[in-house]
């Protein structure tokens, strides 16, 4: 039930038609700006995300090197103008703590040994906010990672699964996000499953717990799909 | 126009079987996967990807274009294009002796002033050392550089340099493609040979692009 | 320091001769700073969190027009290691502050109906701020007990008309719930709880789980650089379920 007691599941049906465990319409695009190492754009939805790359790169100043390591660095953003009530430019709490669990998302996918003393900067940039923004976020970094030619063990695939009105769904878009019993957002390593992000709030038991996990593995396997057909179909036509 | 499949990183590629598993990849056990976006390359000695863009990684023997960055007393910072730095050091650039005590040694290399060298040590911290007493190794006067994607350079250069020499020799240019990805080049048609390399660049992974290349040059005045 | 311990570990055992599953001892005071609501200190092993409550009369959100408010906030201050360093709070703090708000607000831990005074327009805003005085690991833990110790502690200061009689009391904070923050940590397949500062360096990844009283699950949140499978996050949260149960218990 939404804050203002609007239902949001009506005969099965979520309010954007939508089944339960169905995604939203997803958009991705790679190599969309050309300054950049590597880029990537991804839509979930009315959640529209870019995500650029720059790097490896010499990393300054010198004290923040790791003699036998790379660093990886992520900003996440979102614009003023991506939600309704504009946002004030600049970091806030909630960015830069997603700043930091979208970093620690993406980096054991990737090769730092390889590069020590220089550094990996990512950039997520949310151009229009309609729930999940973290996960496309994610996605979108993984994708241009992956077009900047950064050695990886793997693509990272993330997405959001909750409970409204007591139903268990997949890709929460805002409203349902902000109504919500329970909402988590996950990522992982796309091949070996193995989960790098992990966020839930809400309030639920252990056996419902396990299966929102295994609802959000499920669907990360369907975006991944996407994720591998827009690397593979890039460089396929000229 | 055909392409050679392409593999994600984290893509299973083949299984070991006594071979080597080369730059791109990575292996568990018998398993040998994907470790960049890229061409894969499996013959019986070798697995390996080729990755379809990425920044310059040195590698000893490499053979590169460097611009001169910094004079030290003993030798040259030399930028590589990489995020690197590499380092000249005086008895490496210069055959004759010199008094250091006495000489200003911007009067061989100063800051600005492209060379040809070769990577001659990388340690396991990722400091490079150039060397330019290897047969090829000089100052490049005037002309121009550009930079492309060093994964590209290989087909830029073409099998036993047949790319290369044919731009050199339908454009009338000099031109030399260093590995780490930046070529120089001096002479009266430089665009045509920039847009035969650019052209290279863009569709470096599509078979048929020797035709096109000649086609593209067949008509330099 | 780190491999020694990583080598113990693997034999079930730890630097202080702990058991994996086993917590330092705890020692909670309750209002130790006076002009506060509400305040606890709160010491596991050597680390040590001082949280404190204030209230202020605010004005509600648009759209919880007849509810309190909760805000937490925490200072990593200088004082509590070599690794902390003055200014605003670096992402550390953020998200330790962030994830002790979500184990509050999710829980429904502060029944925030109680807390309304003029609909729409006057509200009390609980203000929780966490100090770490000092850092010897597991902050998140020490720092939401505190929190929960602090506002088990608060009182609602009386209202003359507009004015806030400070120092003279009305009723407890509505407090309904107690929610309790465990961390546990994945070192090779060991699970291990309470990591002191020397043991933080190896654990790649840990999960921060906070339980309700009737076991509820309220917040997640996976930190480090590590991997989990589905599986161990599911052996994690039985860990922190039991484990809550006796935490609880410190704070009855």
């Amino acid at each position: 039930m939404s804050e203002t007691g609007e239902k949001l599941i009506i005969d099965g049906k979520r309010l954007d038609g939508r089944e339960p465990e169905q995604l939203r319409p997803i958009q991705m695009e790679v190599k969309i700006i050309n300054r950049a190492n590597g880029s990537s754009l991804v839509n979930f939805g009315g959640t529209h995300a870019i995500a650029s790359v720059h790097g490896p790169r010499a990393l300054f100043p010198r004290w923040m090197q790791e003699s036998d390591t790379g660093i990886l660095r992520c900003r996440y953003n979102m614009a003023p103008f991506s939600v309704e009530d504009r946002k004030s430019p600049g970091p806030d709490r909630r960015s830069v703590e997603i700043s930091k669990v979208a970093r620690l998302a993406i980096e054991p996918a990737i090769f730092l040994e390889d590069f020590p003393k220089a550094t990996i900067d990512v950039f997520i940039e949310v151009l229009q906010a309609d729930g999940s923004t973290r996960v496309t976020g994610i996605n979108a970094a993984s994708l241009a990672l992956a077009d900047a030619g950064v050695p990886m063990r793997d693509l990272v695939t993330a997405c959001s699964v909750g409970k409204i009105d007591g139903v268990l769904v997949a890709d929460l878009n805002g409203k349902e996000d902000n109504n919500s019993e329970v909402d988590m957002a996950l990522a992982m390593l796309s091949t070996k499953k193995k989960i790098t992000l992990l966020q839930m709030d809400g309030s639920v038991n252990k056996e419902e717990l396990m299966i929102l996990l295994n609802l959000a593995e499920k669907s990360c396997e369907k975006i991944y799909e996407i994720q591998k057909k827009v690397l593979k179909e890039k460089y396929k036509r000229i | 126009m055909e392409i050679k499949e392409i593999v994600l990183p984290g893509e299973l590629i083949a299984e070991k079987k006594g071979r080597k598993a080369g730059r791109g990849t990575y292996f568990e056990g018998e398993k040998v996967f994907a470790g960049v976006l890229g061409i894969p390359r499996v013959d019986e000695n070798e697995i390996s990807v080729m990755p379809l863009s990425g920044v310059y990684t040195p590698s000893i023997e490499d053979k590169v274009v460097g611009i001169i960055q910094g004079v030290e007393i003993s030798g040259w910072t030399v930028g590589i294009n990489s995020p690197y730095l590499a380092f000249l050091p005086l008895s490496e650039g210069v055959s004759e002796f010199v008094d250091t005590q006495r000489t200003d040694i911007s009067r061989f290399f100063d800051i600005n002033d492209i060379i040809s060298c070769k990577i001659s040590k990388v340690t396991k911290n990722k400091t490079i050392q150039v060397s330019m007493r290897s047969i090829g190794s000089r100052k490049l006067y005037g002309g121009i550089t550009i930079k492309v994607t060093p994964t590209k350079i290989p087909r830029i250069i073409g099998k036993g340099g047949s790319m290369i020499s044919l731009i050199k020799e339908k454009t009338g240019c000099e031109i030399i493609a260093g590995q780490n990805g930046i070529v120089w080049m001096r002479g009266e048609r430089k665009d045509k040979a920039i847009e035969a390399i650019m052209t290279i660049e863009r569709e470096s992974h599509t078979i048929g692009l020797t035709e096109k290349i000649e086609k593209l040059l067949g008509e330099v005045v | 320091m780190e491999r020694y311990a990583l080598e113990l570990i693997e034999k079930g055992k730890r630097i202080d001769g702990r058991k994996l599953e086993e917590f330092r001892p705890i020692r909670i005071k309750r209002d130790i700073s006076q002009k506060a609501e509400g305040s606890a200190s709160v010491k596991i092993g050597e680390t040590e969190v001082i949280a404190g409550v204030k209230l202020k009369i605010g004005e509600p959100y648009s759209d919880a027009k007849d509810q309190g408010i909760l805000i937490v906030n925490a200072e990593f201050t200088p004082l509590a290691s070599p690794d902390f360093e003055s200014g605003p709070p670096g992402e550390d703090a953020v998200e330790l502050a962030r994830v002790v708000d979500r184990g509050l607000r999710e829980s429904k831990c502060i029944d925030l109906e109680k807390l309304c005074i003029v609909p729409g327009e006057k509200v009390w805003t609980t203000f929780v701020d966490i100090h770490i005085i000092n850092h010897q690991g597991n902050l998140i833990d020490a720092a939401a007990l505190a929190s929960l110790a602090a506002l088990l502690s608060a009182k609602v200061p009386k209202l003359d008309g507009e004015d806030i009689l400070r120092g003279d009391y009305d009723r407890p904070l509505p407090v309904v719930f107690k929610p309790i923050n465990i961390t546990v940590g994945k070192v090779g397949e060991k699970f291990l709880v309470d990591p002191i500062f020397e043991e933080e360096g190896i654990l790649n990844s840990k999960l921060s789980v906070s339980v309700r009283d009737d076991d509820n699950i309220c917040a997640l949140q996976k930190q480090g650089n590590g991997e989990l499978t589905i599986e161990d996050i599911g052996k994690m949260v039985d860990i922190a379920i039991e484990k809550s149960k006796e935490i609880r218990k410190l704070v009855e």
